[in-house]
């Protein structure tokens, strides 16, 4: 097949392209949630991205709550932006990081002036922005302006065998044409951390993944009570055949076909050694990694499931492929693209690879995937430690 | 070509994993070797869900597991050639 050139997207002020043209209301705090969710109600085209945190935390772990709360805000996916928090000096932290993007973004505090008063005015700010990101039009876009995140869960044997490397298959045929890629779950390499680390593109990245892989697993044997057997694989994983977790990691790993990732990023961060893939410490909970590749940057997500797992993320669409026949005929409503026929026989990696790359661009062009279609706006926050 | 009721990813692998509905005991099964285009057989001893693996071989306790070509973990209870291989006489070698 020849890959096309090009996609139908949003370019945005600081030269990025969106894959969607989201007005978004973001609460900086739990308690800032009610008003949030009130202006989305309000103001058609726009919906709150509400989440638990934002109170009380402290060093590293507000830290990342910052830089995921505002590289949210920052995404290209997301046209214009409103911030509610309690606090003024939050909510202006968080305003003034993502206006360094030139999209239009103004942030409301509600102490002192409580959540009605706060509402109107917040609504009337989202207003002007919604009726003025429905004005954008897609415009055609190279494919270099895709940045593609990948992650796979309720993996059985048949992630391993079809869907995960039917992903691997579009990296290896992309990554040419200049695309940003980014795998993680540190803890889901484990088994497999060794054959990984090879697969950095110089001596400081394998470095580096060796680090972030040896500070993640010293933290599990310092908090785990006995050993990560009782979750890692899950009890969906098992049932789907997968035995142990060295058997998941290898499965995993086959989602980056046979590329070398170029540098090691730390949880939401923005990739800055241009394009490539890009290997992010992450959690291997869907809700969390997908929050944080999308609060990094990345603009349309590749999601292969064996047993049929059904995230979706706020601001990130997520293509969703299954290699498991039963899992693509019980779940239709959820698969993007059925790929099980490898399975038979029937259909080759080069074929599943191609299907993917045309159903990426369809979906990075405006055909929503079925997370979408179906409401799935996951927004899950990464807590390093528990707040003060 | 015959229907393909097991696929081996690796020529290394000493274990198959079913990709039909399930396999049932003393079935003649067509095993497809991914990495080589190969085509081999194997009878099976258990019945077999979809996705789940077969022993290509006999395995002691102590023997390792091979799936992608790569270690995936030991066996703690003797597996016969055609039986089921899962959790039940399979375990990491992490902890």
């Amino acid at each position: 097949m020849e890959i096309p050139k090009s996609f139908l997207g949003y370019k945005r002020e600081n030269g990025r392209v969106g894959t969607r043209n989201h007005v978004v209301i973001l609460p900086v705090d739990d308690i800032s949630n009610a008003c949030a969710e009130a202006v989305a109600n309000n103001i058609k085209g726009t919906f709150a991205i509400p989440h638990a945190y934002g109170r009380l935390q402290f060093g590293a772990d507000l830290e990342l709550f910052f830089d995921t709360m505002i590289g949210t805000g920052k995404n290209p996916n997301v046209a214009a932006c409103v911030v509610i928090g309690i606090e003024p000096k939050w909510t202006k932290r968080i305003v003034d990081a993502i206006a360094t993007t030139g999209k239009p973004v103004e942030g409301f505090s509600i102490e002192g002036a409580g959540d009605i008063k706060t509402i109107m005015k917040a609504s009337q700010k989202a207003q002007e922005f919604s009726q003025w990101a429905s004005e954008k039009q897609r415009e055609e876009c190279p494919l270099s302006d895709l940045w593609i995140s990948v992650k796979c869960g309720e993996s059985d044997t048949t992630s391993g065998m079809a869907a995960n490397p039917a992903v691997g298959n579009l990296m290896d045929k992309l990554e040419p044409l200049g695309v940003h890629l980014c795998f993680g779950e540190t803890s889901e390499l484990t088994g497999a951390e060794k054959v990984c680390a090879t697969r950095g593109a110089t001596p400081e990245a394998s470095e580096k993944f060796m680090k972030t892989w040896s500070d993640y697993n010293d933290f599990i044997l310092k908090e785990a009570t006995n050993d990560l057997s009782e979750s890692q694989p899950t009890a969906g994983n098992i049932a789907g055949g997968l035995t142990t977790i060295e058997e998941k990691a290898f499965g995993n790993f086959q989602k980056i076909g046979s590329r070398k990732f170029i540098d090691v990023l730390t949880p939401a961060e923005e990739p800055k050694k241009g394009p490539g893939l890009y290997f992010m410490d992450t959690s291997s909970a869907a809700g969390e990694c997908l929050t944080l590749q999308a609060a990094a940057g990345f603009n349309i997500h590749l999601f292969p499931t064996g047993q049929g797992n059904i995230i979706g993320n706020a601001i990130e669409p997520v293509v969703k492929l299954t290699g498991n026949p039963s899992t693509a005929i019980n779940m239709k409503e959820h698969i993007d693209l059925d790929v099980s026929k490898i399975l038979k026989r029937e259909m080759n990696m080069e074929q599943a690879g191609d299907e993917l790359i045309k159903i990426t661009i369809r979906a990075a062009s405006g055909r929503l995937t079925c997370a979408e279609v179906l409401g799935h706006k996951e927004f899950i926050m990464t807590k390093l430690f528990r707040s003060a | 070509m015959a229907k393909t009721d097991i696929i081996i990813h690796d020529e290394k692998d000493n274990v198959g994993v079913v990709v039909i509905e399930k396999i049932t005991p003393n079935q003649e099964c067509n095993c497809w070797v991914m990495e080589n285009d190969g085509s081999v057989t194997i009878k099976s001893e258990s019945e077999i869900p979809l996705g789940h693996k077969i022993a290509m071989i006999d395995f002691k306790e102590g023997d390792t597991i091979l799936k992608y070509g790569h270690d995936i973990g030991k066996v703690v209870k003797s597996i016969k050639k055609g039986e089921h291989v899962h959790v039940h006489n399979v375990k990491t070698k992490k902890w």
